[in-house]
């Protein structure tokens, strides 16, 4: 066979059939759902199928669950939705990691976690950011509602291979950068629609050299460089980290595994359909400053200004700028939040609360802000640490795990007008709440922001006396 | 699944980039049943002002398109969450098909499964189009699938799609129809994994 990326060698291994039009049948190693799918076990239902294998399926609440009061669920609305998904995966056998289970948590966080996410698998589930669990050199990917109900009653998607595309960070991120700076500095660079299409491999020294938090960060935030999937080969930091999870392989089983698993790297001399390189060295602390992923900016930069580029330019920033209440030329360091929040399937691993707490600890937020930890053993791990105390006496709440401030559907809003440093994924219009205005950055980015009042470069922080 | 052939529809010149999916269906409307329709919540916080009266100032509103059966944008159309919600409020509201330079992975393949044609124009095409419905006197197009062609007035312009979704819609063929007809090779393969990847199913 001829040289192969990782990809490649991914979707080798999964093909069920080939048809000649090009449309693959694949095998789903893993399908994650969570309380979004009730739309699909109600076509399983119009269709009088089951699940096919639910020893494959695992359930997790994490959109709806309530992140205060737990495990009782004040709104009915809320509750309705939890109570859907603990019958649809009761019925079919489903294991789920239901409110209150001590596994809860989100999705994408669990998934790991738990050792359900392994190299060399492919997983899906109804979200997007599934691309997250590429991070271990699996294929992971989100499907919509009419996928995840094909999945459930066969196994299987239907799809059409994707292109491939590396990206190459060369040298290493600089002190206070991390894997949310190179993600965002990654997506202005491609463009929110840059990777469209493709599968996207990380490679090069920076990559290598990030954590699993780290690749998880930024193999999640690919969807907002339109990625169909992101991953970095396993070594032996992935290894490492797998081992001894609930679910996953161990004594000879484990050895296989990572045998296999050494075997997915990109071999030399595979070509790629897209390559580009960033180097690593340069990538700053990154804020948004507009309402799509792509509109990021170094910290130390201002506003862009609507002037020059195409019409369809101009009328975008134009109006960006408008919806975000900044002027053109605005210094970034200068735009004040009303509060903050830390959490979500991008940044809420324990690294991620770890970097948000040592910026934190002896100092005082200036804005209120929520710190929701990604699944309830992160919150376990955070307690034990001691992290809960520094968010809390910085005057901060600490509340349970779920994708709570992220996703505007929960109960955790941002309210209309008040602008929020945020750790998540997307500064959509609306996304946090109707007119809320976000920022995305980095833990670390985020907490700086809650002690200045402002966005703020973290790296311009003086240190604490004492 | 609901066939596509053409469609001759009042089309919109939304004309604007990087709409997602949040934008096409707030994620608070998420929640409730199909059956009750989601046409009402399409693009809600831009139809809508915070106390819920129509923004007059939004295209959508105004009355020549409030009937569209047809959007046109700018690029990277359906961005984001992978909602098919968002794709049932544009069915539900009764667009048919939406005209833009490119679009989400994930919206595309939810559109073409609930028979909502996602057809991809160049960008000097989509300018030209955007221009042609703002100034005719009824702001009509005709899409034709099979012949991957867009009229709208004097103005002619191709549109691409993937040939195994274009099929799709012009036949109405679910997926599943068609993968059931490999079931015998699902097994095959299963068996194969079990024995060759153990490690590829979880100890439960």
């Amino acid at each position: 066979m001829t040289h192969r990326t990782l990809f490649d060698k991914l979707w080798d291994s999964h093909v069920v059939v080939m048809r000649e039009d090009g449309e693959a049948l694949l095998w789903v190693d893993r399908h994650l759902v969570h309380e979004g799918s009730h739309h699909a076990f109600r076509q399983l239902g119009s269709k009088g199928r089951g699940v096919a294998e639910p020893s494959l399926t695992f359930g997790v609440a994490d959109h709806y669950v309530p992140t205060r009061g737990r495990p009782a669920i004040a709104d009915p609305d809320l509750a309705g939705m939890v109570e859907r998904l603990r019958t649809n995966t009761s019925r079919f056998g489903i294991r789920h990691f239901d409110i209150g289970d001590p596994a809860q948590g989100i999705v994408h966080v669990v998934g790991p976690e738990q050792g359900l996410t392994l190299p060399g698998l492919l997983i899906v589930c109804g979200d997007s950011h599934t691309s997250t669990h590429g991070a271990f050199g699996a294929y992971a990917f989100g499907i919509g509602a009419s996928e995840v109900a094909h999945v459930l009653m066969t196994q299987t998607l239907w799809q059409r291979k994707p292109k491939r595309m590396r990206i190459t960070a060369s040298g290493r991120l600089g002190p206070h950068v991390c894997a949310k700076d190179l993600a965002l500095h990654v997506i202005a660079t491609v463009g929110a629609d840059g990777a469209r299409g493709h599968a996207l491999e990380y490679a090069g020294e920076a990559v290598s050299a990030l954590s699993m938090e780290g690749r998880m960060t930024l193999c999640n935030m690919s969807i907002e460089a339109g990625a169909r999937c992101a991953m970095v080969a396993p070594d032996e930091t992935t290894f490492a980290w797998v081992k001894g999870r609930p679910f996953a392989p161990t004594g000879a089983a484990l050895d296989a595994a990572i045998a296999d698993w050494r075997r997915l790297a990109t071999d030399e001399g595979a070509v790629f359909d897209h390559e580009a390189t960033i180097d690593a060295t340069t990538v700053a602390p990154t804020v948004t400053w507009g309402v799509s992923p792509e509109d990021a900016l170094p910290v130390t930069a201002a506003a862009p200004s609507p002037d020059g580029g195409t019409d369809a330019r101009s009328a975008y920033v134009r109006e960006a700028l408008a919806y975000m209440r900044l002027t053109p030329g605005q210094k970034l360091t200068d735009v004040c939040v009303d509060r903050i929040f830390i959490g979500s399937c991008t940044n809420a691993r324990i690294e991620d609360l770890r970097a948000a707490a040592a910026v934190l600890r002896g100092r005082r937020a200036l804005v209120p802000g929520l710190v929701s930890p990604g699944s309830s053993a992160v919150k376990r791990q955070a307690e034990a640490e001691g992290l809960d105390r520094v968010f809390v006496e910085a005057g901060l709440t600490w509340v349970d795990s779920g994708c709570s401030m992220c996703v505007g559907m929960n109960g955790d809003l941002v309210a209309a007008g008040e602008r929020c440093a945020s750790t998540t994924n997307r500064n959509f219009r609306g996304r946090q709440g109707p007119g809320a205005m976000t920022h995305l950055m980095s833990p670390a980015m985020v907490a700086a922001a809650a002690v200045t009042g402002r966005l703020t470069d973290v790296r311009s922080l003086p240190p604490l006396e004492g | 699944m609901e066939r596509f052939t053409s469609l001759t529809a009042i089309a919109c010149p939304l004309g604007l980039e990087n709409v997602d999916t949040d934008q096409l269906l707030p994620a608070r409307f998420m929640k409730r049943s199909r059956a009750d329709g989601y046409g009402g919540f399409l693009l809600h916080d831009l139809r809508f002002t915070a106390d819920g009266h129509p923004n007059e100032r939004f295209i959508l509103n105004q009355r020549r398109y409030a009937a569209a059966g047809c959007l046109v944008a700018r690029r990277n159309f359906g961005t984001g969450s992978s909602r098919e919600a968002a794709v049932y409020a544009l069915c539900d509201y009764g667009v048919r098909c939406v005209i833009a330079p490119s679009f989400g992975d994930i919206f595309a393949s939810n559109a073409v499964k609930n028979g909502l044609l996602p057809a991809t124009v160049a960008e000097d095409d989509a300018r030209l189009l955007l221009g042609a419905l703002e100034s005719a006197e009824t702001p009509v197009l005709t899409v034709s699938l099979d012949a991957c062609a867009i009229r709208c007035g004097d103005l002619q312009i191709a549109f691409s799609i993937d040939p195994v979704r274009r099929l799709q819609l012009l036949n109405g063929w679910d997926d599943i129809d068609m993968t059931d007809r490999h079931r015998t090779e699902i097994a095959a393969y299963r068996r194969r994994r079990v024995a060759a990847v153990q490690w590829a199913f979880p100890k439960i």
